[in-house]
């Protein structure tokens, strides 16, 4: 069986910024596998493991050259191949949004044929998190989305995964395969990539595809929407700041948790 | 085609605020379009759900009996109907984990624009959408092209509507032969439980990604000690396995209301503060003087909090 799992690479910020336009300014930025991401790396990675027939873990992934540095992550972890589509299509939008990225990973599908989809549940700087489903949706397969748990070994038809529900609810639900799973950080503990994983991703394929090699144009990915400002959101704080040494802050602090009475004198 | 419908969200027989929290946004933007607000419900006792929505701001209330509890292939279904039936310009949906199970599959077969996650709508001519970034560190103005579009709005960011109206109420059916089955739905299980309640806890100390380390743990645990306080946390040290589920603070974790909530090293993002706003008093430590923790708390130290919290612990040895 075959699992694809779609990854990104995304650019952390550092607490200090500045807004160049309608980007973060590059010098501080760095570049990181979507945390999302890493967890259905490794949850495509467990099943492959533990099945007793041949499982093919895929990654897919929509990103500039650049961005192999960190795919090969996602192989040093124990993905077989992936797949990087890039365009000048694709780096001229402001945003690419939920439907050009469908358009892309559909074309993938098509000529992956998996059995199963696994995708963060969203990524760590757009935050769209829809592509899962949306992909799902057009490719005909069933999904689930933001799963914090999954049962399911290769070649079985149906998965049973559970749902993180907010307020400390899950919801446990059973899929038709093949299908497409959102996942939510914290289903497994994502490996370390081993120096000999590292050694042996360097082996491994990252095949380039652009949109004409996936039987797309400039306008498949020509989304609705448009970034047109970014800014740092106002400060809306009327905390009182204790200033000084750790000493006195910390002491500001005790008095204040005296006060209200949770601590004794 | 000026008119906007919204989807409301229940669970376990209860309306969930986000409905609230829709109406009003979704009245806000159909004055702005100049159309009328229609309201549906889909699955559970809809009757009695439609009479809870009909608040002044609805004009229409659709409701769709068909199965209990959320079901992600008729509700995608039901809305595709409603959406057909209505045309509206504007199809506002919750961007609530059920939400993140349909939305996308309900604008993909519309082929409509998908804005998710929204922290603000406003409609001039185009509608213009207001998103955060980089984990709430930037705030976007994203422009959506098109007559008609789809946008899922972030819980607790509009006032809950409230009052009664007199929107009419009428049943919406639609053919459920077609409606797949691929994915059913089991049950529903509490997590949590364990050795402690931190929803009793009148002190928690809370402690997130700041503590960088699981034997750092150590040195809150100390804190705890000396000043009596509870130990919770933010989802990542959860996620790393470093504390139990049940001392989870957060939309998928508990809500909590202690007198006091001390915030340590944790950023404030969106999805901790849910649970933990309707603490008395919020004290938050961070490195960060721009952490969003900041804009929420009542005393705030900017620091290293392996400087701070020894010196706290000094405090009440």
């Amino acid at each position: 069986m075959k699992i694809l799992v779609t990854v990104k690479e995304v650019a952390a910020v550092e607490d200090d910024f500045e807004i160049d336009g309608l980007a973060i300014d590059e010098r501080y930025l760095e570049y990181d596998l979507n945390e999302w991401d890493d967890y259905a790396v490794e949850a495509a990675v467990q099943i492959a493991e533990a099945a007793d027939e041949d499982v093919e873990v895929v990654a897919a992934t929509i990103g500039p050259e650049r961005s192999e540095e960190t795919i090969r992550m996602a192989l040093a972890k124990g993905a077989d191949r992936a797949v990087r589509v890039w365009d000048d299509a694709i780096a001229e939008q402001s945003l690419l949004d939920v439907d050009a990225k469908v358009s892309v990973f559909e074309q993938v599908v098509a000529e992956e044929d998996p059995d199963l989809v696994l995708t963060g549940v969203q990524a760590a700087d757009d935050a769209f998190g829809a592509t899962g489903v949306a992909l799902a949706n057009r490719v005909g397969y069933q999904w689930a989305a933001v799963v914090n748990d999954l049962d399911y070994a290769a070649g079985d038809e149906t998965a049973t995964v559970r749902r993180e529900l907010e307020g400390g609810v899950e919801e446990i639900t059973e899929i038709d395969l093949p299908a497409v799973l959102s996942i939510q950080t914290g289903i497994n503990e994502p490996r370390y990539a081993s120096l000999r994983g590292i050694r042996q991703a360097q082996q491994k394929e990252i095949a380039p595809r652009d949109l004409s090699d996936l039987g797309l144009d400039a306008e498949s990915v020509d989304g609705a929407l448009e970034l047109v400002d970014m800014y740092e959101p106002e400060s809306e704080s009327d905390a009182t700041l204790f200033e000084g040494s750790a000493e006195d802050t910390a002491a500001e602090l005790a008095s204040v948790l005296r006060d209200k009475g949770v601590v004794g004198e | 085609m000026s008119d906007v419908l919204f989807v409301a969200e229940h669970r376990r027989g209860e309306l969930r605020d986000v409905s609230y929290e829709g109406i009003t946004a979704g009245r806000e933007l159909a004055d702005e379009l100049g159309g009328d607000f229609h309201v549906a419900v889909v699955s559970g006792g809809v009757e009695a759900f439609a009479e809870s929505l009909n608040t002044p701001e609805v004009d229409a209330i659709h409701t769709v009996d068909a199965g209990e509890e959320f079901d992600h292939d008729t509700y995608t279904a039901a809305t595709e109907a409603l959406h057909a039936e209505i045309d509206p310009a504007a199809l506002v949906l919750p961007n609530s984990v059920n939400g993140l199970d349909y939305a996308p599959a309900v604008a993909d077969e519309l082929g409509l624009p998908y804005a998710t996650d929204a922290v603000g709508i406003e409609y001039d001519g185009g509608l213009t959408v207001t998103r955060e970034m980089y984990g709430s560190k930037v705030e976007t103005t994203v422009d959506v092209a098109g007559d008609q579009f789809v946008v899922s709005i972030r819980g607790g960011e509009w006032a809950a509507a409230s009052g009664a109206g007199d929107a009419e109420v009428s049943a919406f059916d639609f053919d459920e032969s077609g409606v797949a089955d691929g994915s059913r739905v089991q049950g529903f299980e509490e997590v949590g439980g364990g050795d402690v309640d931190i929803g009793d806890a009148e002190f928690l100390v809370s402690i997130g990604r700041g503590i960088e380390e699981e034997e750092n743990l150590d040195l809150i645990r100390d804190l705890c000690d000396a000043t009596g306080a509870t130990l919770s946390s933010s989802r990542p040290i959860v996620d790393n396995g470093w504390l139990p589920k049940n001392r989870q603070v957060g939309q998928s974790g508990k809500q909590v209301t202690p007198k006091v909530y001390l915030a340590i090293g944790i950023s404030g993002a969106v999805q901790h503060v849910a649970g933990m706003k309707g603490a008395e008093t919020i004290i938050a430590i961070n490195s960060d003087p721009n952490a969003p923790i900041f804009d929420i708390a009542d005393y705030g130290i900017v620091g290293d909090l392996f400087d701070v919290v020894p010196a706290l612990i000094e405090q009440f040895d």
